[in-house]
């Protein structure tokens, strides 16, 4: 508090003669259902964020207790649930619809919305000393079509999808399963999500971008931009890019489907590979789309903790441009086997392995941070440190799949299944959680409890480790993914992997009784809860913020360099 | 309603302006994915990239063959039916040894297996990839839509001839063999239905 309150004399005068009518709310449903403020749709997003990764992480326990033996067990009894018929095929499509639901939630409804609409809204304006978001109505709209995009894929799940209810194409879509081999209404209103959420993500791309650029407080440069705020920059930017393109195709496949167009099918002059191209022109930016502004809450947490600048600002902020630079002409690495020449997967193998320069640079500089640094393991410090070394892990198996040649043999085993969850459920997971502990002071105003959320950490870590470490020997030994049957060889390492399940599952026990006891009982936070190291303008605030800020503008001087944590008083 | 801080007048247009033009961006984008459709198509139908065959008329065929070296390669030649397509449709002949660049005939043949009459388009390809570009053909069944009557038979020819320029390509080097492919699938819209049974 004391280090950070000299250069905003400005703000708490005005915070303690007009505190009534900043922190003047509307009515319940005008304030929720109709929200223009950054930080109540925030909240909104981080709400719906945590209930979606709930049905998602759901499935994916139906997944792993199906998976824990040989033979099919439970599917068919779901299949009946879900109102199919009670036979092989309509389990087995079953199978198909709870992997494709897994990875479209995760994706769509909880890592964007908890990382962009979540952490996005709420600290962004607050970060760059803007009053709220360049265009609050339309992040209200934002919001509500992610909502709906929701609902759409969830009401998918009960019409027909072909050899049973739900759609059952992977997150992927590819046609032509997703087309003539997928009859019934239920790929359709997948992709009217798709579409939906897609929307929502794009006007709120457009309304970051705005907001950076046009409404920084005075003094606040470019360059002096807090690297969450960079962050989300980029992936603003790779959104807004990308997202149209997967846009254009499932709106390609959605003609195919019900309108007689012929854009994927060899019958009419068509080709279902540029159905590939075109997903992973959007699949792979969307990739980094969902790390990104881990890195920058990473980047904020490590820095506040060792209370030292971070090292290597502007490296830091423009590996995150070439990340994003390059991350979009690496695409057909994901299609390694659709049959292209040598020379081509010889590109795509160099430059898949150039992003892990950048990418090294973010690591080594965290690293470097911490180096001589007075660290204080608050709980997101540890979810940092634990994001740091299992986003390595997942770049190292990313560095070995980026080999075309080795691709062969690994393309769609249990390896890759390995590798992205170690970047995604670990690495952007993990930085979720990070940040999340690292605010959840300043959002409610509570202190959260220290040590619950210290063994939420070590619980979940070693859940998660002992999920997906195993799946890397399944995968080298042949274990396909996206099946639920397999060789009674691969029982043992599935049997761990489930295993691996049950403990993560009971640690976000502690994360919800954590949460609850932090609004119930919790501490009243300060403004800064964690000392000097948290230079960044949310902390001059007060916990939680008032309703609206910066009705004032802050000025940032020279002497108050954000980004380098230089104390106020030097 | 929510209040809204307030905002300049110019600062909304300042924001207006940048997110029109941040807009605008995602729409360009979405014009590039429905670009690249056709795009994708002259890319392949270029390069040959991925297999695609190229078209040639007698004139390439007879510059090709004054460069016919007596190199020979064996041709495979494999045929299917789309799913849902009634048709028995396979080649006369497994492989077949051709001079390269000089011109050859390969023969298919097709039965309508169904009760009533099916208008096919057959979709082609050639393994390995890299001689998509070398594989020349000069007539085909399947540059045009075939109707078969129920229970017409009919063998279907295709003219080929292989570029002598594959010598001179690195990436061909130990290929002692190309597979042709052809998928005969229900034509999705037949361009003139009243004229089956005529070809």
């Amino acid at each position: 508090m004391a280090t950070t309150a000299e250069g905003f004399d400005a703000h708490h005068d005005y915070g303690h003669d007009a505190h009534d009518h900043a922190d003047h709310k509307p009515g319940f449903f005008a304030r929720w259902f109709m929200s223009t403020n950054h930080k109540d749709i925030g909240t909104m997003y981080l709400i719906f964020a945590i209930i979606a990764g709930i049905v998602g992480g759901a499935i994916s326990g139906i997944m792993r207790v199906e998976l824990a033996e040989p033979g099919i067990q439970y599917l068919q009894w779901w299949a009946q649930f879900m109102g199919g018929a009670n036979d092989i095929n309509t389990a087995l499509h079953m199978w198909n619809v709870f992997i494709t639901a897994h990875g479209l939630i995760m994706v769509f409804f909880m890592v964007m919305p908890a990382m962009i609409g979540g952490f996005g809204n709420w600290f962004v304006p607050l970060m760059i000393g803007a009053p709220d978001m360049a265009f609050p109505r339309m992040n209200n709209v934002s919001f509500w079509l992610t909502v709906a995009g929701f609902f759409s894929l969830l009401f998918s799940l009960f019409v027909p999808g072909g050899t049973g209810p739900g759609a059952g194409t992977g997150w992927t879509v590819y046609a032509p399963l997703s087309t003539s081999g997928s009859v019934g209404p239920a790929v359709d209103f997948a992709i009217f999500s798709l579409h939906l959420s897609g929307a929502g993500s794009i006007l709120g791309a457009t309304n970051f971008i705005t907001t950076i650029f046009n409404m920084r407080a005075p003094g606040m440069t470019l360059h002096k931009m807090p690297l969450f705020v960079w962050s989300v920059l980029v992936t603003a930017f790779l959104l807004l890019l990308a997202l149209p393109v997967l846009a254009a195709a499932i709106t390609m496949l959605l003609t195919d489907r019900n309108f007689g167009t012929t854009f994927f099918n060899p019958a009419g002059g068509g080709d279902p590979v540029l159905y590939q191209h075109l997903f992973w022109f959007f699949g792979h930016p969307e990739v980094y789309i969902m790390i990104l502004p881990g890195f920058g809450m990473i980047s904020q947490i490590i820095a506040t903790f060792s209370k030292k600048p971070v090292f290597g600002y502007l490296g830091m902020a423009y590996a995150m441009v070439a990340i994003g630079v390059v991350g979009f002409i690496v695409w057909a690495h994901h299609m390694y086997t659709v049959g292209l020449d040598v020379n081509t997967k010889m590109y795509f193998t160099a430059a898949t392995m150039v992003i892990a320069v950048p990418t090294g640079v973010k690591i080594f500089s965290w690293i470097a941070t911490m180096w001589g640094g007075s660290l204080s393991f608050k709980s997101p410090m540890v979810w940092s440190m634990g994001f740091i070394f299992l986003f390595t892990v997942g770049g190292v198996t990313g560095v070995v799949l980026a080999n075309g040649g080795i691709d062969d043999n690994l393309h769609d085993t249990y390896y890759v299944v390995a590798h992205f969850h170690y970047v995604l459920s670990m690495g952007a997971v993990f930085s979720m959680f990070a940040g999340f502990y690292y605010w959840f002071p300043k959002m409610s105003g509570r202190m959260h409890s220290e040590l619950l959320s210290h063994i939420h950490f070590w619980t979940f870590f070693v859940g998660v480790n002992v999920i997906f470490f195993p799946q890397h020997f399944l995968g080298m030994q042949g274990m396909p993914r996206r099946y639920p049957d397999y060789a009674e060889a691969f029982t043992f390492w599935h049997q761990v992997s489930t295993y691996g399940y049950y403990i993560m599952a009971g640690s976000m026990i502690f994360f919800f009784v954590n949460i609850a006891y932090a609004l119930l009982a919790g501490k009243k936070a300060a403004a800064n809860p964690w000392g000097e190291g948290a230079t960044t303008l949310e902390w001059t605030l007060p916990s939680p913020p008032p309703y609206h800020q910066f009705e004032t503008l802050p000025v940032i001087t020279d002497s108050m360099d954000y980004h380098d944590h230089r104390p106020a008083t030097a | 309603m929510a209040t809204l801080p307030p905002v300049s007048d110019d600062a909304a247009r300042r924001n207006l302006r940048t997110g029109a033009l941040a807009f605008t961006g995602a729409l360009a984008m979405l014009g590039l994915g429905y670009a690249s459709v056709p795009l994708y198509r002259l890319f392949c139908q270029v390069t040959g990239f991925g297999g695609t065959t190229m078209q040639a008329t007698e004139s390439d065929a007879a510059r090709a063959a004054t460069l016919a070296t007596g190199r020979q390669i064996s041709i495979r030649f494999d045929g299917t039916s789309a799913m849902g397509m009634p048709w028995t449709f396979r080649p006369v002949q497994a492989t077949d040894t051709v001079t390269i660049g000089e011109r050859d005939i390969a023969t298919y043949t097709a039965r309508n297996d169904s009760d009533q009459p099916i208008t096919g388009m057959a979709t082609f390809n050639v393994t390995p990839e890299q001689a998509g570009k070398y594989f020349n053909k000069i007539q085909c069944f399947c540059f045009t839509e075939q109707t078969l009557q129920p229970g017409q038979e009919v063998t279907m020819p295709v003219l080929y001839f292989v570029d002598p320029a594959m010598l001179d390509d690195p990436n061909m080097a130990g290929v002692e063999q190309i597979t042709l492919s052809y998928t005969f699938h229900r034509a999705k819209d037949p361009v003139n239905p009243a004229a089956s049974g005529i070809n």
